[in-house]
C-alpha cells in the first residue's frame, strides 16, 4: 500500500526501516519535517530512537558521531547553511571515519525560499570526499536513505545525503520495505581510529584517499545512476537529483529522444560521463544549485564550448530549476495564456498578529528617532521580518548568532549605541558565546533577548533556551544590575523605552530579555512556560 | 475520462489550502490515481503568499511543479492570490476563487479591478465562499465550499471526495465531519448553476 509522504517524510521512514538508533537535528527550512517525522513516529517511540532536538546543528553531529563510535547507526538533519556551524567535525570524521552507519541529510535551498544563500551542500562532501546521494523523488528518497547506510557501514565513513527544497517538500506516495535491525554496541576495533592527533589523524587521512578509488566503483556501479541511450545524439543530457524529473517532463510519457545520464550518487561516475562525451555533440548539465558538475567536467580555458548549462548562460546561473527554464535551454516553445496582471502586487511575509516582537520593535525604533547613529543588529528567526516594512527596525541579518558579535565589533569601531536583536534558540545556538566575548571586554552593547520560548519560524519548536535565559547570562558573568526583562505589550511600550534608554546609556554591556510565548505555541505549550516563571533575576 | 490533471492552489499563509491539497491526495489514491503535492513551508508561511501544485494522473508524474501554462486550474481562497498564478493556466483552464480579500498589506489593489481581470477570464467562479460558509454555520469551511465548487472540473468521483472529506476530519467528530460535506456540496450546487 502506498503512503503519501513528503520528501522529507520518505527520507525519515527510510531512516527509521534502516535501524537508525538515533536522529539528531536543529530545526531549519527545509529540513524540519525529517525529525518531526521520527518524533511523531509510533515505530521510532516504541524503539526507543532517540530524537529530541539539538542545541545548534555541530552538537548535533557530535552526538550523532558518538552514537556512531557506539557502534549504532545515527542520522543528522540539518538545513545547508547549518552545515556551515556543523563543519569543524564534519570535516574531520570523514579522516576519523565512523563506527556504526552514519548518514548525513542536508537540505539545501535553491532559489532561497527560506534562506540567506543558495550554498550547494554537494561542495562539501567532495570538500570531505566522502559519498554524496542525491534522490530524485520521494521514493528514491527513501530507497538512498536506507542504502546509505549500507554504504556508510561498508566503506566506514559518513555519507551525504543532499535534498532541495522542492523535493523535501513535495508528497507522493512511497512504498515502504522491510525494517533493518538497530545494531547493538560495538566498540571501535582499530582503538586509534577516533584519536586524531597528528600522527593517527595522518594514517586516518591515507585511509580516506585510498577509499577514493572505491568509491568511485561503487558509483559507477550504482543502481541510482543510470544510463538511457537516446537515438538523437545532438545532445547529451546530464541530469542529477530532482532536475531528472523537471527534465523529463518535457517529453511525453517520458519519451526522451536524447540520451540522459541521471546522477544520484557522487564521486561523479566517470565512465557514462566518458561516454556521453564522445558520442554526443553537446553535453546539456542539469543540476539544481551551483554548476557543480558543469564545473568539474568543463575546460578550464573554455575552449571547448561542448559543455552547456548554468556556466554558459543556457539555464539561469542564479535559482532553482523547474520544467520551464529546462524547456527553454532544450529550445522548446512555451505557450503562456496570459502574463501576471499588474494589479497583482508582492504579499511578503511579516509577524502574525499579536507577537511580541512588534512591540519590541515599536519600542525600538521610538529610540532610533531620539539617538543618532543608532544601529540595530539583526539575527536568524521571526525577528528578522524585522528588516520589513512596516518595521524596517534592523540594519543587519547575516547568520546565526552574529548579531552580539557584529554589534561588538561595530562598538569596538566607535557606534554607538549598538543594540542586537535575538531570539531566545537562536541566542542558545549561537549567542551565548559571543555575549562571553563582550562581556570579557565589557564592551558598551545593548543585546535584547526577544524571547518568545520557541523555534518559532520553522514551526514553534521546543526552545533551548526556555526557563534558561537568566541564569545562562548570569553564568556568563553579566552584572547582574544590567539584566533586565521586560514584556512587550502595547501597554508597556513607555515604560519598555525608558528600561532599554537606560541600557543604551550604560557604558558596558546590558542583557535585555523581552519575554513574551510565540503566539502559534499551543495551548499545552504555554502552560508548560508557567512551570519558568518564578525564575526572576534575584 | 480525462484523468491528467494540474491544479494550483492558492492563498495566504495560514489561510488553510493545505487541507484542500490533502483532499485531492486522498481521493485520487483512493481512485488508484498517482499524485504529486508540492507545498510551501517556511518563511512565506508567516503571512506571506503560498501555493500548493497539485499533480493528478493514472501515468507517472515527473514534476513535482506545474510547468508554466499547463494548469487546469486554479483554486484560490483569496482573490489577488488567483491572479499570481495565472501565467500557470492553460488556455481555457478554470479560475475558481472566493470573492474575500485578505487585506494585510497597505496599498491592496481596488477589489473592482481585482473582480474585473477574474471575469475577463471566460472559465471563472467567482463566489462568496466565506458567506457561504458562514450561512451553514461553520466559516472555517470556506475552503470546503470552493473545493465544492470546483469538484465537478476535477476527473475524481463525487464519492472519493465525499470519503476523503470524512477520513480528514474523522478526529474532530461526526458533527464537524457533517458541516464539512455539507459546505462542500452547497459549494457544487452553486458552482453547477454558474457552470451551466
Amino acid at each position: 500500500m502506498k503512503k503519501l509522504l513528503l520528501g522529507n517524510e520518505a527520507l525519515a521512514q527510510g531512516a527509521i526501516d534502516a535501524g537508525i538508533s538515533g536522529v539528531y537535528a536543529y530545526p531549519g527550512t527545509p529540513s524540519t519535517e525529517i525529525t518531526e517525522y521520527i518524533q511523531k513516529s509510533k515505530i521510532a517511540q516504541e524503539s526507543n530512537i532517540h530524537s529530541s532536538w539539538s542545541v545548534n546543528e555541530k552538537t548535533a553531529m557530535e552526538a550523532a558521531l558518538g552514537m556512531s563510535y557506539a557502534g549504532k547507526k545515527s542520522m543528522v538533519v540539518m538545513k545547508h547553511v547549518g552545515l556551515n556551524v556543523a563543519a569543524d567535525v564534519f570535516m574531520n570524521m570523514s579522516v576519523s571515519g565512523i563506527n556504526g552507519g552514519l548518514v548525513v541529510v542536508v537540505a539545501d535551498d535553491p532559489s532561497m525560499h527560506s534562506s540567506q544563500n543558495e550554498q550547494d551542500s554537494r561542495y562539501y562532501g567532495k570538500f570531505a570526499m566522502i559519498p554524496i546521494l542525491e534522490p530524485s523523488n520521494q521514493q528514491e528518497c527513501y530507497e538512498i536513505t536506507k542504502y546509505a547506510f549500507e554504504l556508510s557501514e561498508e566503506l566506514g565513513l559518513p555519507v551525504l545525503i543532499r535534498m532541495v527544497t522542492r523535493l523535501s517538500h513535495s508528497r507522493a506516495g512511497v512504498i515502504t520495505g522491510e525494517k533493518v535491525a538497530q545494531n547493538n554496541i560495538h566498540l571501535p576495533k582499530l582503538s586509534t581510529q577516533f584519536q586524531l592527533i597528528p600522527m593517527h589523524a595522518r594514517g586516518r587521512y591515507q585511509n580516506l584517499v585510498d577509499l577514493q578509488p572505491d568509491m568511485l566503483k561503487i558509483s559507477e556501479n550504482s543502481d541510482f545512476n543510470t544510463f538511457h541511450q537516446g537515438t538523437n545524439k545532438t545532445i547529451g543530457i546530464i541530469a542529477s537529483g530532482i532536475a531528472y524529473n523537471y527534465l523529463m517532463e518535457n517529453f511525453e510519457d517520458g519519451e526522451c529522444p536524447y540520451p540522459i545520464l541521471k546522477i544520484s550518487q557522487y564521486p561523479l561516475p566517470k565512465n557514462p560521463i566518458k561516454q556521453l562525451f564522445d558520442t554526443c555533440e553537446k553535453i546539456l548539465v542539469l543540476e539544481d544549485g551551483y554548476p557543480f558538475i558543469e564545473e568539474a567536467i568543463s575546460d578550464f580555458l573554455g575552449e571547448n564550448r561542448k559543455i552547456i548549462g548554468r556556466l554558459s548562460g543556457d539555464i539561469p546561473r542564479v535559482g532553482e530549476l523547474n520544467p520551464d527554464n529546462i524547456a527553454n535551454a532544450l529550445g522548446f516553445d512555451i505557450v503562456l495564456n496570459g502574463d501576471l496582471p499588474k494589479v497583482v502586487l508582492g504579499r511578503p511575509p511579516q509577524l502574525c498578529v499579536g507577537c511580541g516582537h512588534n512591540d519590541l520593535f515599536d519600542a525600538i525604533n521610538v529610540l532610533k528617532k531620539e539617538t543618532e547613529n543608532q544601529q540595530v543588529f539583526g539575527d536568524i528567526g521571526c525577528s528578522a521580518l524585522g528588516v520589513l516594512s512596516p518595521y524596517k527596525s534592523i540594519n543587519t541579518l547575516i547568520e546565526m548568532g552574529a548579531s552580539i558579535t557584529m554589534a561588538k565589533g561595530a562598538s569596538d569601531a566607535g557606534i554607538h549605541p549598538a543594540i542586537a536583536v535575538i531570539g531566545d534558540s537562536t541566542f542558545t545556538h549561537s549567542g551565548m558565546t559571543g555575549l562571553l566575548d563582550a562581556i570579557i571586554e565589557n564592551t558598551p552593547i545593548t543585546v535584547i533577548i526577544s524571547d518568545n520560548s520557541a523555534i518559532a519560524m520553522t514551526g514553534a519548536q521546543d526552545s533551548a533556551a526556555s526557563g534558561r535565559l537568566i541564569s545562562i547570562c548570569k553564568g556568563l558573568g553579566l552584572d547582574e544590575d544590567h539584566l533586565k526583562v521586560i514584556t512587550p505589550l502595547h501597554k508597556n511600550l513607555q515604560e519598555n523605552i525608558d528600561i532599554i534608554r537606560e541600557e543604551i546609556n550604560h557604558k558596558g554591556v546590558s542583557v535585555i530579555i523581552a519575554q513574551r510565548p510565540c503566539v502559534q505555541l499551543p495551548k499545552e505549550k504555554k502552560d508548560k512556560l508557567k512551570e519558568y516563571k518564578n525564575v526572576s533575576i534575584n | 475520462m480525462r484523468t491528467k490533471t494540474n491544479i494550483i492552489l492558492a492563498g495566504v499563509g495560514g489561510q488553510g489550502i493545505l487541507t484542500i491539497a490533502a483532499i485531492l491526495d486522498t481521493a485520487a489514491l483512493d481512485n488508484n490515481l498517482n499524485v504529486k503535492q508540492s507545498e510551501v513551508h517556511g518563511m512565506s508561511q508567516r503571512g506571506g503568499a503560498v501555493q500548493s501544485h497539485v499533480r493528478i494522473s493514472d501515468k507517472p508524474i515527473y514534476s513535482d511543479l506545474i510547468p508554466q501554462g499547463k494548469a487546469d486550474m486554479i483554486i484560490s481562497v483569496e482573490p489577488m492570490e488567483l491572479l499570481r498564478y495565472l501565467p500557470f493556466l492553460k488556455k481555457d483552464g478554470y479560475l475558481i476563487t472566493d470573492s474575500n480579500p485578505f487585506e494585510n498589506i497597505s496599498n491592496y489593489p481596488e477589489l473592482e479591478t481585482l473582480y474585473n481581470e477574474i471575469k475577463s477570464h471566460k472559465n471563472h467562479i467567482l463566489i462568496n465562499a466565506m458567506k457561504i460558509a458562514k450561512d451553514l454555520g461553520n466559516s472555517k469551511a470556506t475552503n470546503m465550499v470552493l473545493l465544492g465548487a470546483a469538484s465537478s472540473l476535477i476527473p475524481l468521483s463525487d464519492e472519493s471526495f465525499q470519503k476523503a472529506i470524512a477520513t480528514l476530519f474523522e478526529r474532530k467528530g461526526e458533527r464537524i465531519v457533517a458541516k464539512n460535506l455539507e459546505a462542500y456540496l452547497k459549494g457544487k450546487e452553486i458552482a453547477a448553476e454558474i457552470v451551466s
